[in-house]
């Protein structure tokens, strides 16, 4: 320990790891100075709370329609995750559990549609909506994302550690499988149910391009693209732009210090 | 012989098993025909259509051709490749070394630490994008930093200027991005066997090398997912140039790939088939650089 290179080295690290982590936490503190501060003083760079809070909130709700937002926020990530679990949930135990020919390779084929950009996509998945005449409705946001490959996969691996004596057993108990599925398999799986959850729902809070494309008027806006809206103007009021961004954060950043195990599993859970 | 006996003994619940299969996979795969195996072929059809709006007309190579005489499609093509080439290993280096100095159980503070540099993970882009953006103003609180720091003498015209404001995006991605890849690393190398490091530091190999022959090694699938996974996450690249550089600004000096497609059928009067000509430039340098990637994870395992 008293070799000076190993102590030095030692020193090194912290001094990196704490730069890091205050570059990392920064941008949070900011916001929340910036939301008690003025628009002017924010870009002028002023680092200590403010008077402006109140004016800021005041301005903020004044030009959002915060209760309609925040029920089209809340109802499309609310669906869409419910939606997205029970359907990928279900793939993810039927390509685990049930043996059909041509199972693997469908799964290979999905693992390689995995890298097809949305970029791609957003073209042709405009018109087709614009000829379903679904633009600027909740079910043209929530529809694409329901089947997730990487949920499917997800389950899958988490699958592979579900008993399949439980199944069995079950049978023997005359249940259907779709009973099975329902009545043992999710609540025995219910924390990899609460993993997917917080990811699924933190993708479907945070979209941006997809919703900017297929809503259009302001009361089917997301947060996210109010809060965006706020910075396109000519010149922006930051101190409002604050305020929005402190509500688009806080339900994602509420549960990460609520679930951080689960929130971390989550994340991991595709590649272990 | 027996093996095939019991198959035709459990014919029907084999089929009924097979039955059951299909019905729990059915719909997330008749969703997936119709929301991407539909589209992405469609999208490849009108890559070869040309016209405004919804008319169309069959081009041959006309939008390809275009591709190639297009300015700013290929400054878009240039700066998308920038960004990659650029960010991706800057911030994967710097997941790593996080990762490294936090596997170590000794480390005071470990736990804060990790947190801290995870943080931003948790932020959606949106948000973190409008804050970079407030940040990097002219007068703003990095100015007032570095300046206070005497790292610069005058302020940096960050979203201003062409080369800072692809500094500021790059910034900003790897801000955003790099505690998401440090978890990874740091989940693999929990998996690493302990007394490996042990044995190697009771034959006195140094901390370095133990990171560089041990670490790095183990930690070849993970580095090749994140690369794969950051590659194509960077080719997509659109919230922050499209929030932080006001529409890939200044003067298209950060417009990426799919801002110029958003820009093609959104933004301008709809050209549908060149912007589909656009995203398939993406589908190909997608398919391209995974299969680079994983040639090069290959090569150097044998």
């Amino acid at each position: 320990m008293s070799n000076p290179i190993a102590l030095v080295g030692r020193a090194a690290t912290y001094l990196l790891l704490l730069l890091a982590a205050f570059i990392s936490v920064f941008p949070f503190f900011w916001m929340a100075v910036g939301a008690t501060n003025t628009s002017a003083d924010i870009i002028k760079g002023k680092a200590t709370p403010g008077g402006a809070l109140w004016t800021n909130m005041v301005n903020f709700f004044s030009s959002v329609d915060m209760p309609r937002i925040l029920f089209n926020s809340f109802f499309i990530a609310g669906v869409g995750t419910a939606l997205t679990l029970l359907i990928s949930s279900l793939a993810g135990y039927g390509f685990e559990m049930f043996r059909s020919r041509f199972r693997e390779k469908i799964f290979g084929g999905l693992l390689l549609m995995l890298s097809i950009p949305f970029a791609a996509l957003m073209v042709p998945l405009f018109i087709m909506m614009a000829n379903l005449k679904m633009i600027n409705t909740y079910q043209a946001i929530i529809l694409p994302g329901v089947a997730s490959i990487f949920i499917v996969f997800y389950f899958r691996q988490a699958t592979k550690a579900f008993p399949h004596e439980l199944r069995d057993a079950a049978r023997i108990d005359g249940l259907k499988e779709w009973q099975i599925f329902l009545y043992v398999y999710m609540p025995v799986m219910r924390s990899t149910y609460a993993a997917a959850t917080i990811i699924v729902f933190m993708a479907n809070w945070n979209n941006y391009l997809w919703p900017l494309i297929v809503l259009q008027t302001n009361d089917m806006k997301t947060l996210t693209l109010v809060v965006a809206g706020l910075t396109s103007a000519y010149t922006p009021d930051f101190g409002v732009v604050m305020v929005g961004a402190i509500f688009a954060t806080l339900p994602t950043l509420v549960i990460f210090f609520l679930l951080q195990r689960r929130f971390v599993e989550g994340m991991l859970g595709a590649v272990k | 012989m027996t093996k095939r006996g019991v198959v035709v003994a459990q014919s029907g619940y084999a089929r009924s098993e097979q039955v059951n299969g299909w019905l729990f996979v059915m719909p997330a795969l008749v969703l997936l025909g119709v929301f991407m195996i539909y589209p992405i072929l469609w999208s490849l059809w009108m890559s070869f259509q040309v016209g405004r709006g919804m008319n169309f007309s069959f081009g041959g190579f006309t939008n390809i051709l275009r591709l190639t005489q297009d300015p700013i499609f290929l400054r878009a093509l240039g700066n998308t490749l920038i960004f990659l080439a650029i960010q991706v290993p800057i911030m994967l280096v710097l997941a790593l070394l996080f990762a490294n100095a936090l596997n170590d159980s000794r480390l005071w503070g470990r736990n804060w630490f990790r947190t801290a540099i995870f943080l931003p993970c948790v932020t959606s882009l949106v948000a973190y994008s409008v804050v970079f953006k407030s940040m990097f103003a002219q007068d703003g609180i990095m100015n007032q930093m570095l300046m206070a720091l005497h790292i610069i003498q005058d302020p940096i015209p960050w979203l201003a200027d062409p080369f800072w404001a692809k500094v500021v995006i790059i910034g900003a991605i790897t801000w955003r991005w790099t505690g998401y890849n440090m978890i990874f690393y740091l989940a693999a190398m929990q998996n690493i066997d302990r007394s490996i490091y042990e044995a190697a530091k009771i034959d006195g190999v140094p901390a370095w090398a133990r990171f560089w022959y041990i670490t790095v090694p183990m930690l070849r699938p993970v580095i090749l997912f994140t690369t794969v996974i950051s590659t194509i996450g960077t080719l997509q690249l659109f919230d922050e140039p499209n929030l932080i550089t006001n529409q890939g600004g200044p003067s298209d000096s950060t417009l990426t790939l799919s801002l110029y497609i958003y820009n093609l059928s959104f933004r301008f009067m709809p050209s549908f088939g060149y912007a589909s000509t656009v995203s398939y430039v993406i589908v190909v340098l997608v398919g391209i650089l995974t299969f680079i990637q994983f040639l090069a994870a290959r090569e150097r395992r044998s």
